[in-house]
């Protein structure tokens, strides 16, 4: 390749990487500078002490923080428990069993896959209303759980490609069908499992519209809603909204750091299938 | 003994019913009629609720703020291509430009807003990167001024979802076999020529799979503007507006009928694309 073309290639790599990380960088100066040298100094001056996370402190008590990440696991634990319990299930019949019916069962699943759960919110508010849940943490999970297709499509996909001879195998050996299911199937699933673990565990801990849509009450806050709530009686403080942001930032990047591979792997599994 | 197939399938379908099915019944059923979710008597109210989402220009306008962000999403792929046949030859530190472009994708949606609210406030790091740049005349209200604010916004937007469109060409490059290439360059293909004739057609199902996804993702635009700007200045998508209606104002049937259009046309755009490209691998059992 000539030394042009090849410039011109990591010129546009840079460029784009400033424009990813820029924004975030400012982000950060702000959050480590103090209120009175905040107003003083332009957004693309680096902060003068680099140690100071007062404005950590007030996001994180002010913020109530802790109660946020608190809500985040329990839902983030019951929702995913509950998705591969109930997908890996539901992928077991619809793959293992004949049955009349299995093929309206598919297009029911198949279908519902094509309607985006935001078009629905509004009558399915008042369903999660009628069941008495709005206000309690069982709103999100259950939306979280009834409204996931595509783990459900990644665990039939990924059944398929179980040889069906070791169950047969085992069922000679006088299993039963859930014994199967759960000796065989569910540690072979173990790859189809953490994708789906991981592209959920990501889309629960970013969610915005169903926790402020169904946990009102600044108890339930996850870390969404509660980074939301925090702007208000800080509007006028950068430097504390920034040091909030970089809190619910700083999880994702460990966690993006520590499973990179994973994660490439378990997005482009979850989006194309 | 032998336990039927339903026993295990009971947990997901009735979920899948209960919060796809029923709600979608339900919508339908809402859209004819007006009423405010509390009220135990419910006024027929005929196709009002869709004529008036159809002609009222509150509400039509919302898809052409749509088309800001469709726009958007045109640029989004095109600039995910670009990258992902960058990266996929041999490029030094590779992993560190493929893990910084695709990073934006996984940071929650509200802490996005604020970092480009931070980004586009007057003075902020917008207004001083041009400054520096001697640019300083071009400096503008990001999101107060109408004409500029669905600018701003679907920016973010591209942002934000590069990195998608992105791994998932690179993912599909990847999968083409390098004998291919290796072929082609005997052959004395250059660079264009390989793109040209090798991975755009061997990754065609993605990308016409990417600008479905980019015509429905338009219409169902909702964190970015809420979160930045409440829907002012012209910036209210028609989620924002749906979400406004039903739960600000009350009108349940109105919303539902909104809800019914988009519905409709994700549906249709679904169906063009299946039509155009017979999706024969996706098939179940």
């Amino acid at each position: 390749m000539s030394g042009l073309a090849r410039t011109a290639k990591y010129l546009s790599l840079v460029l784009a990487s400033l424009v990813v990380l820029i924004p975030l960088v400012v982000v950060l100066f702000a959050a480590l500078k103090t209120h009175a040298e905040y107003n003083s100094t332009g957004p693309l001056t680096p902060p003068r002490n680099w140690l100071n996370l007062d404005n950590f402190v007030t996001a994180w008590t002010a913020g109530n923080m802790l109660r946020g990440f608190w809500n985040t696991t329990i839902i983030l634990v019951v929702s995913l428990t509950g998705t591969v319990l109930i997908g890996t299930l539901a992928a077991y019949a619809v793959s293992r069993f004949t049955f009349g019916f299995k093929r309206l069962v598919l297009g029911l699943f198949l279908v519902a896959a094509l309607v985006p759960g935001v078009t629905t919110q509004v009558a399915t508010y008042q369903i999660v209303k009628s069941m008495g849940l709005v206000n309690t943490q069982w709103s999100a999970i259950v939306l979280f759980l009834g409204t996931d297709i595509v783990s459900i499509y990644i665990f039939m996909q990924f059944m398929q490609s179980i040889p069906r001879s070791l169950d047969q195998a085992a069922m000679i050996d006088g299993a039963g069908r859930f014994t199967v299911y759960r000796r065989i199937i569910l540690p072979l699933m173990k790859p189809a499992i953490a994708t789906v673990v991981i592209i959920k565990g990501i889309a629960i801990y970013n969610e915005f519209y169903i926790p402020f849509l169904y946990m009102r009450s600044p108890g339930l806050s996850v870390i969404s809603t509660a980074l939301f709530r925090f702007k208000g009686p800080y509007g006028a403080q950068w430097e504390a909204i920034a040091a909030c942001t970089m809190i619910v930032l700083l999880p994702t990047v460990v966690i993006f750091l520590l499973l990179q591979r994973f994660i490439y792997n378990g997005i482009t599994a979850g989006a194309t299938k | 003994m032998r336990r039927g197939p339903w026993l295990y399938l009971a947990p997901a379908l009735i979920l899948l019913i209960t919060f796809t099915y029923v709600p979608v019944a339900n919508m339908l059923w809402y859209s004819f009629h007006k009423w405010d979710g509390l009220d135990v008597h419910m006024t027929p109210a005929g196709f009002g609720n869709y004529v008036r989402v159809l002609t009222d220009e509150q509400y039509w306008r919302v898809f052409l703020v749509s088309l800001y962000y469709l726009a958007a999403s045109f640029a989004q792929i095109a600039i995910a291509l670009y990258f992902a046949v960058v990266l996929s030859y041999n490029v030094r530190f590779k992993n560190l430009f493929k893990g910084i472009l695709f990073f934006p994708y996984l940071l929650n949606g509200v802490a996005v807003g604020f970092v480009f609210l931070y980004l586009f406030q007057p003075g902020g790091t917008l207004d001083t990167m041009l400054r520096a740049l001697g640019l300083g005349e071009h400096t503008r209200y990001w999101l107060g001024d109408p004409d500029i604010a669905n600018l701003s916004l679907a920016g973010t937007s591209v942002w934000r979802f590069t990195g998608l469109n992105f791994v998932l060409f690179l993912g599909a490059i990847q999968s083409i076999p390098g004998e291919i290439y290796e072929a082609a360059e005997i052959d004395g293909a250059n660079r264009w020529h390989q793109f040209r004739h090798i991975i755009v057609p061997g990754i065609r199902r993605i990308i016409s799979l990417s600008f479905i996804l980019a015509i429905s993702g338009s219409l169902a635009v909702f964190e970015i503007p809420f979160i930045m700007t409440g829907g002012a200045n012209g910036t209210r998508t028609f989620v924002v507006q749906a979400y406004q209606t039903a739960f600000q104002f009350r009108q349940i049937g109105l919303a539902s009928a909104m809800a019914v259009v988009l519905l409709l046309i994700v549906l249709l755009v679904t169906w063009v694309q299946r039509r155009i490209l017979p999706d024969d691998e996706v098939s179940l059992s």
